[in-house]
């Protein structure tokens, strides 16, 4: 049983900066920081005109008890180091490129075929190799989503290469 | 109570979203939370009580609905259905899926019913009570409400709270609705009108589930044949009636306790079944009483949850926090005034989630084995589908990619959160929850001209400020004694 325990807490024998507790702990605290730093940016409003706090208090209080929250956290993980996680598979980093190529697609090209390549990219590298259902999931549902949101909800896509076609 | 639904169009949506919320509570990853998230911009095109009567019939069935693969597979289809796997796959494991199957799918509608005969009465009575509340007792509500987030899951109760404050933080964006100035948006227009709900939930529930898929493409899951549902016999009611209501008991409560939710009911619910138990060493192993004893609690909650969420606002559960937003965003305040004013729509709420717990046990009934077909579809042929529906709706809200761009962010951090073991609910009741408690706060300042030791002085709000302490304190106490505070 200790064994088992201690595998799963084979973390511990990383240096700190290598540890999960440590990178989240780094994390979260820079960002709190840089967000709590622009909140003292924020435009104030004049004695006469404030009735209460000013606008930048409540998220200031917010981002303090954040960094103080997760300093215990960090603390606590001393005494009990957190388990070290799996390193995460090939096609989790193919989503999120598939995620990037979304974004560059539907913002230069069209938002309709960015929906076709993600489907198509994603299905393929999970696995996918039948050519009707790549079909079926990248062109044939794609469209039907395109059909219903534009003729029932009466939505309107943004312009682009292949949504044109259909709007001039 | 049931007049507002004799209507076609009404019945078609209870239909529709009893359906509907099988499939999503049956598909392990979805449920309905995400699933709610996603038809929330469809319902758009419905009027206010059409609306909400899909979303809470979705409620209910995916909640039943997550049941039928924690039986089948192993899995539970939703987290509330995380301990009927205990008893429900070994049972079917025997060859007694239909047996497992039936005693869920009673021991679900009866917690379900209780629920809904807990909300009729128990909503109203709130709500008359919430008259007497003024900014700092919905503050110090809101508070309670937040704290109560520290103990929701088994995960790490200062993480939950940091989710939390986080999911408030995100409701500080934009234009400060007291003076106008802006907040958190560098310059970005889009920004101004704040982060959209739809966006932050579909990307927290939905694109983090799909990323969570992405790993876990090398599991097998081994499906128990199934022949048919089958009702329970004598004996089994003989040995479980007692556990099914005092289970629907607890799954009330815990569901009228804001922030908690089908989840913790239904983890309640089986091991005070395992502790009342005549056979305790039977847990585990394929015990009837084990099946009936979340179920029942896990749908119970379900109306348990809605008390809360119609009488003052505050979501009851991660779902309740989709229909107060389905609300909200078809013109409808929750709270008091609502029961005064539109006693009619409550009613119509009421009697669709009676109706919605009726159809689902008869489609769960006759239908369980097509509907456990569903789980053949394949994540690579599901997700990229999902995916679709996702950004379309996400987009549909307001029209805007900035909203896309915001849903696959979310979707990235709720990942991570969800690696690092960081509940993303707290995250969604929280961004529900900011902009109340911020505005409570600040104008209770202004009423109490800058003294905060007033909010002392107010009863209600001390008791909530003190069940505050309790809630957090509890869980704080409970992780120690588990040595899970991290």
């Amino acid at each position: 049983m200790n064994n088992v325990r201690d595998k799963k807490r084979a973390n511990k024998s990383l240096p700190f900066f290598f540890r999960t507790e440590f990178k989240v702990f780094f994390t979260i605290i820079l960002v709190s920081t840089i967000l709590l730093i622009s909140t003292f940016s924020f435009d104030t409003v004049p004695p006469i005109l404030n009735r209460g706090i000013q606008p930048a208090t409540f998220p200031k209080g917010l981002l303090v008890l954040i960094i103080v929250l997760t300093s215990i956290i960090y603390y606590l993980s001393f005494k009990r180091p957190w388990k070290k996680e799996k390193n995460l598979p090939k096609p989790f980093f193919l989503t999120i490129i598939s995620f990037v190529l979304f974004i560059i697609i539907s913002k230069t090209l069209d938002f309709f075929l960015a929906i076709s390549v993600l489907s198509v990219f994603v299905s393929y590298y999970w696995g996918e190799r039948r050519i009707f259902y790549l079909l079926l999931v990248s062109i044939i549902f794609p469209l039907v989503v395109f059909i219903f949101f534009e003729m029932i909800l009466g939505l309107r896509f943004p312009p682009g290469i292949i949504t044109n076609l259909y709007y001039y | 109570m049931m007049a507002p639904l004799f209507s076609s169009k009404l019945l078609l949506v209870l239909l529709f979203g009893t359906l509907f919320g099988l499939v999503l509570g049956v598909l392990p990853g979805l449920g309905p939370t995400t699933g709610g998230a996603l038809i929330l911009p469809f319902t758009m095109t419905l009027d206010p009580l059409s609306a909400i009567i899909l979303l809470t019939s979705i409620y209910c069935a995916g909640t039943y609905g997550g049941a039928i693969t924690a039986v089948l597979i192993n899995t539970p289809g939703t987290p509330a259905a995380a301990a009927t796997c205990l008893d429900g796959y070994p049972l079917a494991q025997k060859g007694e899926a239909g047996r497992a199957l039936g005693m869920a799918t009673v021991s679900s509608t009866v917690g379900g019913i209780f629920s809904v005969i807990v909300l009729v009465f128990f909503a109203p009575i709130l709500a008359n009570l919430a008259y007497e509340f003024g900014q700092p007792e919905y503050f110090a509500l809101a508070i309670f409400g937040l704290t109560m987030l520290a103990s929701i899951g088994d995960g790490s109760p200062i993480k939950n709270l940091i989710a939390g404050a986080f999911g408030i933080l995100i409701s500080t964006v934009g234009k400060d609705f007291m003076t106008s100035i802006d907040r958190f948006t560098y310059g970005i227009n889009e920004l101004s009108v704040g982060i959209g709900f739809i966006p932050v939930v579909v990307g927290l529930f939905a694109i983090s589930e799909m990323l969570t898929q992405s790993t876990l493409l090398d599991q097998v899951f081994k499906r128990v044949a199934l022949k048919a549902v089958k009702l329970p016999t004598k004996d089994d009611y003989k040995k479980t009636w007692k556990t099914i209501l005092r289970s629907s008991g607890i799954g009330s409560f815990i569901g009228v306790l804001p922030a908690e939710g089908g989840t913790v009911a239904s983890l309640i619910g089986y091991s005070e079944a395992k502790r009342f138990s005549k056979n305790p060493e039977e847990f585990g192993k394929g015990s009837v009483e084990g099946i009936a004893g979340a179920e029942a609690a896990n749908n119970a909650a379900t109306g348990g949850a809605m008390v809360p969420t119609l009488a003052l606002g505050i979501p009851g559960s991660a779902t309740t926090a989709v229909i107060l937003t389905g609300l909200i965003i078809h013109g409808v305040r929750p709270g008091p005034d609502l029961f005064k004013e539109q006693p009619e729509f409550l009613y119509g709420i009421f009697g669709a989630m009676l109706v919605a717990n009726i159809l689902f046990f008869i489609f769960g009934f006759f239908g369980a084995k097509i509907f456990a077909r569903i789980t053949l579809v394949p994540n690579k042929i599901l997700w990229p589908m999902i995916f679709a529906v996702s950004v379309c709706g996400t987009y549909s809200l307001s029209q805007s990619i900035i909203d896309v761009w915001i849903m696959l962010f979310f979707g990235v951090l709720g990942f991570f959160m969800r690696r690092y073991g960081f509940s993303v609910v707290p995250v969604i009741i929280g961004l529900i929850l900011g902009e109340l408690v911020e505005g409570t706060l600040r104008q209770s300042i202004v009423i109490f001209d800058g003294n905060w030791l007033m909010f002392l002085t107010r009863p209600i709000a001390l008791t909530f400020f003190i069940l505050s302490l309790i809630a957090l304190a509890f869980p704080l106490i409970r992780s120690k004694k588990n040595k899970k505070i991290i």
